[in-house]
């Protein structure tokens, strides 16, 4: 899964009829500082997601497709969560200075 | 699913039985402001695009299941085309 934030919304008329009815979301996923990872990506909204909103992505076909209930069908992103907060331990920092 | 623009079309005249009537495409990946990013890549058509057409497309496994009952061995597949986006 990543975190990522929801920056807009895709409208399709002509597509698979397995994503007739499922809001289409543009997501842009973060690293844990906040800054992109890569480009943006459609996903389909499990949650009922907004624009703005922190959230978390699955980027894998079967996790996509059971969590908006259309199995066998092409999807492999879908937005599964709302992130109230993230909580970084300070242990998360200690393997990256035992390496040096 | 990612944005891209439809770029080209790919003949191949020997090729697996099961992508015998499959039209192979050329995408461009797209970021949400439309700007070209990344390389090229050939995929299958499940909708019916047309050249130039603004599309979203499929990656892995699932993009095989448009195709279903039959087995077709292709990673991606273009899935919809792509009206309006509204960004923010």
């Amino acid at each position: 899964m990543l975190i990522a934030r929801v920056i807009g919304e895709m409208v399709s008329t002509h597509k698979h009829p397995s994503h007739l009815g499922r809001k289409a979301l543009l997501v842009q996923p973060l690293d844990l500082d906040g800054t992109n990872r890569g480009d943006p990506v459609i996903a389909f909204d499990a949650v009922d997601a907004g624009v703005g909103d922190q959230v978390l992505l699955v980027t894998e076909g079967f996790s996509a497709m059971t969590s908006v209930q259309r199995p066998e069908s092409p999807i492999d992103m879908a937005v599964v969560g709302v992130i109230d907060r993230i909580d970084l331990h300070a242990l998360a920092q200690t393997p990256a200075a035992h390496r040096k | 699913m990612f944005l891209g623009r439809v770029v080209g079309t790919v003949v191949a005249t020997v090729k697996d039985a099961a992508l015998k009537g499959q039209r192979l495409l050329i995408v461009q990946p797209l970021t949400a402001d439309l700007k070209e990013t990344g390389k090229r890549i050939v995929v299958l058509d499940a909708v019916g695009v047309g050249a130039a057409e603004l599309i979203y497309w499929c990656r892995g496994k699932e993009s095989s299941f448009p195709f279903l009952p039959e087995e077709v061995p292709t990673d991606n597949t273009i899935v919809g085309i792509v009206d309006e986006l509204h960004l923010c």
